[in-house]
């Protein structure tokens, strides 16, 4: 019966041949039990060629741009987490959107930040929410910042060299940890640490947070801080803009404290602190 | 620009990275530990691409913590250096090598000998006497090689280090934020407190 059926079928050989090579060429070699399986290009060096046709600095023609350009920040205090970031997407000299979500609410004790290419922090963010999940459902226990920041390090890790872009925060509260961040980004490097600042505006946001930092800060005055060291940074990084979103995480989970347009915001600060000089009212 | 020193004295070895974890132009952190300890008596220290660095240490600490726990005795520092070597070697001829340099401290407890060996990337191993990695080497060496004796104990290898330290602290053109000193002898690893 088979081999009467095979006689009228409808082959193409172009893709028949297409198929044998599929399993040579496009499974990277590399395992991943944990993940869902992703096609590569199928030539030896991946990043050459991802960076052949996004590198917008090398190539002003590439035809794929990628969403870059951010400015993020998660410090500790005493009553908890901050985490502020902007909301600008660019894709070369492009303003691709002013109004991205870079905060991932991954469950309701755990956030993460994007900076770096919005596609694969959302994927992988999103993704590493469905791992967190399952743990809690396999070990009837709330997942560890530590853990959590793990799953995510492994698996950046496991694509080193493959393209990903990703500058990520890890922030959570539990009780056997506490307040805790972890940065996390796509080299592979998982850091734990008070106070971190990522993207093209992280030198600004530092020189704002590392001035104004102090441990017994109230909630109130660390909201400001983390506000308006996101606000410095999109005034002087031009790929850093839009609005603020700020969020404070407590034991009991985290707390969305708002959207701050940034022109609302600045022409605020300016007129209440008497800064920003370099700009006519 | 992190620095991984070491110093081999008759009773033991001083080990010495820098706390500076830097990403581009930051300082990401300024208490970050470059070291790992493989067992009881071994400590790895460690510099290179970001990412690999730690991947690779934590994969040979749970591999020589998985042969303590199989074999119920410590491998000798001897062994430990020949597995990380070997580790780097045929890491180097596959698609993606691990870019990591280290230093690995050890106390051979049958032998009562403390060792210290050098390897890189490429799976160069050598034991000596002091040894470092990275531009460290260049401002440090020339001190060793002047005051380096055989018999040194390690209060004096503590004393050289701090010479060393001062070296590094007025000629690096960037903040290393301070060292990180463990202790490797008899008695297992041990941090030293204090100012460096």
């Amino acid at each position: 019966m088979n081999s009467i059926a095979q006689q009228f079928r409808h082959t193409n050989p172009a893709h028949e041949a297409f198929q044998d090579n599929d399993n040579e060429f496009f499974e990277s070699g590399v395992d991943l039990k944990m993940a869902p399986s992703i096609t590569v290009p199928p030539i030896s060096q991946p990043t050459e060629f991802l960076r052949a046709h996004t590198d917008d600095a090398s190539n002003p023609d590439c035809k794929i741009k990628i969403a870059h350009g951010t400015t993020t920040l998660a410090f500790r205090f005493k009553e908890g987490i901050i985490v502020a970031v902007d909301s600008r997407a660019t894709a070369g000299d492009w303003i691709a959107s002013q109004t991205v979500n870079k905060v991932i609410r991954i469950n309701p004790f755990l956030l993460g930040t994007m900076a770096g290419g919005a596609a694969d922090c959302q994927y992988w963010e999103t993704w590493l929410g469905t791992q967190c999940r399952l743990h809690e459902l396999r070990e009837k226990e709330r997942i560890s910042v530590a853990a959590a920041s793990k799953i995510l390090g492994n698996l950046v890790y496991q694509y080193k060299g493959m393209g990903l872009s990703m500058g990520t925060m890890v922030c959570g509260f539990t009780k056997k940890e506490g307040p805790t961040i972890y940065y996390v980004d796509s080299d592979g490097s998982r850091l734990k640490g008070d106070m971190f600042c990522v993207g093209s505006g992280q030198t600004f946001a530092y020189g704002v947070l590392d001035s104004n930092y102090k441990w017994d800060l109230s909630v109130e005055d660390a909201l400001y801080l983390g506000k308006r060291s996101i606000l410095a940074a999109q005034h002087r990084d031009a790929y850093s803009g839009g609005s603020i979103n700020l969020y404070h995480v407590t034991e009991s989970g985290w707390v969305y404290h708002g959207n701050f347009d940034f022109d609302d915001t600045f022409w605020k600060v300016k007129a209440s602190e008497g800064s920003f000089n370099n700009v006519d009212a | 620009m992190d620095i991984v020193l070491g110093i081999k004295v008759s009773d033991g070895v001083v080990i010495a990275t820098s706390k500076a974890a830097t990403r581009g132009i930051s300082i990401l952190k300024d208490t970050d530990d470059k070291t790992r300890d493989l067992s009881d008596h071994n400590l790895m220290a460690f510099t290179g691409e970001s990412g690999d660095t730690v991947q690779f240490a934590e994969y040979i600490q749970a591999n020589i913590q998985l042969y303590n726990m199989r074999e119920g005795h410590e491998l000798s520092p001897y062994a430990v250096s020949h597995f990380v070597r070997n580790t780097l070697a045929k890491s180097l001829r596959s698609r993606k090598p691990y870019q990591v340099n280290a230093l690995l401290a050890g106390y051979d407890t049958d032998k009562k000998t403390p060792s210290l060996s050098w390897i890189d990337y490429l799976g160069t191993k050598a034991d000596l006497p002091y040894a470092a990695h990275g531009y460290a080497a260049f401002y440090t060496l020339s001190l060793l090689d002047h005051h380096y004796r055989k018999d040194m104990t390690v209060e004096d290898g503590l004393r050289l280090l701090k010479l060393c330290n001062k070296e590094l602290n007025t000629r690096m053109p960037i903040d290393f934020k301070g060292l990180q000193v463990k202790v490797v002898n008899k008695d297992g690893v041990k941090v030293v407190d204090g100012e460096w």
